[in-house]
């Protein structure tokens, strides 16, 4: 929180390269995916529809967990008109590139063949509808994560298009990311250099925390690190760094602020463990800190500014951070008021831009 | 302070609210009841149009199942994160020790009187040298008058 008074003039604002990590598009009416997909799946997709397991319920705060305000006059979604996002997301706030997490359901199809259609059409219409008409957008891969086999064959697909620049799970899945059915998808990945992104949501079937299923939104919402934080062990303990030296994972709309605990606390255990796992040549830390990227929205804010920089100083991650909205959420951050305090000017050019211009390759635009 | 005229109060009928701009500021005008607020259209937290947002009530629980919801329409939740603000007062009420926004004195005056106690900047109108021949016209509506510093 910022107080108003040290809000920066829309001259300094502007100044500032910002590079969004985080956006939501979405279909315009049930029927738009469906245009993608060939004639067999899409009346499948208009006869049953979506079938995941529980766990992600509706509205979540706000209809369609929106900013109220992000209904677009057009009386579409939000997120699913392109002129309103431009108008009051790209314009704005000056965003250079914007990436886009489409959350549409393929990778929690129970239906995996289903799931599959529902990933190419949902792929498709990121370009026809949205990176061949703004190109500040690039879009994600998404993918019937759950078979690691069909996942692959979507990223080899699309997978040498520019258009996409990642990977795009969800954080609860069925089982823990590190196991083997996932392998052929980070192959997969890793054949065309793309990183994972792995965001906030999902639903593998499980309860959604580690206790059983909760009573309220806000432990959903609250304890979500729960699941990147397993994720993470997962990831390293299984070895995919070793099999995979190349692949990057990025970890979207998790926060941050657990992870140096769990550095410390997995390290810790490897010292007395390391014999269960001897496929680790290094510390679970040194493949934490070399192959994940984090987002920052919504990022833990300390109560005082200075033990913020010591979050900072602990996850030792500063090249790894990556500024996002996740518009057109309710839990947004706006660019000019994401930090809970005062942050160095070249760190805060790393966070806002540098650091996501640096992995998903963009190039300077007009700076 | 300066007591800027806003609307005719029956552009503004209870239950409904007004946004505008006023010496440089987004400001909102609602009215509840018959009574007239006045808040800044600017959220403490991050800059979000709060005066754009939904009007709710008041929900407390004193122990877990035992809810009191009052004060409907009067609780104004931002559209961006959904911060919480007294409309009467500019509280916010999940942290009322450190978080308000701005609130301005609101109030509704006969039209009849407007001349003598209020400026109009809106109209961007200066006097100039002429004076026509004028009718008397009677103002009979009441009128939303602001007043703001500067």
């Amino acid at each position: 929180m910022t107080a108003l008074s040290t809000r920066p003039a829309a001259r300094d604002r502007t100044k500032l390269a910002v590079i969004d990590c985080d956006i939501h598009t979405a279909p315009a009416t049930k029927q738009t995916l469906g245009k993608y997909m060939p004639a067999r799946w899409r009346q499948h997709h208009e006869t049953f529809g979506p079938r995941g397991p529980g766990g992600a319920h509706y509205p979540r705060a706000n209809q369609d967990a929106a900013r109220t305000d992000a209904w677009p006059p057009s009386g579409q979604p939000p997120g699913s008109d392109l002129d309103f996002l431009r108008e009051q997301l790209l314009d704005a706030w000056g965003i250079e590139y914007g990436v886009m997490n489409p959350l549409l359901g393929a990778g929690g199809q129970l239906n995996l063949e289903y799931g599959a259609a529902h990933a190419r059409a949902t792929n498709d219409w990121q370009i026809a509808e949205w990176v061949d008409h703004e190109p500040r957008l690039r879009a994600s891969i998404v993918v019937p994560y759950e078979d690691g086999s069909l996942a692959a064959a979507e990223i080899d697909r699309v997978g040498d298009n520019p258009a996409f620049v990642q990977v795009l799970l969800s954080i609860r899945t069925s089982e823990p990311l590190g196991r083997r059915k996932y392998w052929p998808m980070y192959e997969a990945a890793v054949r065309h250099d793309l990183p994972i992104g792995i965001h906030f949501g999902g639903a593998g079937g499980g309860p959604i925390t580690g206790a059983g299923w909760p009573s309220f939104y806000i432990e959903d919402h609250a304890g979500m690190p729960t699941a990147f934080q397993s994720q993470v062990i997962s990831m390293v303990t299984e070895g995919i760094f070793e099999h995979f030296p190349t692949l990057k994972i990025v970890l979207i709309e998790g926060g941050f602020g657990w992870l140096p605990p769990l550095m410390w606390r997995i390290d810790r255990a490897y010292t007395h463990l390391r014999e269960e796992v001897p496929h680790l040549q290094r510390r679970p830390s040194e493949y934490i800190r070399q192959h994940f990227w984090l987002t920052t929205q919504p990022m833990e804010e300390p109560p005082a500014g200075e033990q913020f920089h010591q979050l900072l100083h602990h996850l030792d991650m500063n090249d790894r951070l990556m500024f996002a909205t996740d518009y057109p959420h309710w839990d947004f951050d706006a660019p000019d008021q994401a930090f809970p305090t005062r942050i160095e000017p070249p760190l805060e050019r790393a966070i806002m831009a540098e650091n996501a211009r640096g992995l998903y390759r963009f190039g300077q635009l007009g700076r | 302070m300066t007591r800027y005229v806003i609307a005719p109060i029956s552009e503004v009928p209870p239950g409904a609210r007004k946004i505008v701009e006023v010496a440089g500021r987004s400001l909102g005008v609602f009215n509840i009841d018959g009574e007239i607020f006045a808040l800044r259209n600017r959220c403490p937290h991050q800059g979000g149009p709060l005066c754009a947002g939904r009007l709710s009530g008041f929900l407390q629980a004193s122990i877990p199942g035992e809810y009191v919801y009052s004060r409907p329409g009067e609780v104004l939740r931002c559209p961006w994160h959904g911060w919480e603000f007294d409309v009467r007062t500019g509280q916010s009420w999940f942290d009322p020790a450190r978080t308000r926004v701005r609130s301005y004195e609101a109030s509704v005056i006969p039209g009849t009187a407007l001349p003598d106690q209020v400026n109009s900047p809106g109209l961007g109108l200066v006097q100039g040298p002429y004076v026509a021949e004028t009718y008397p016209v009677s103002i009979e509506e009441d009128y939303i008058v602001v007043e703001m510093p500067g």
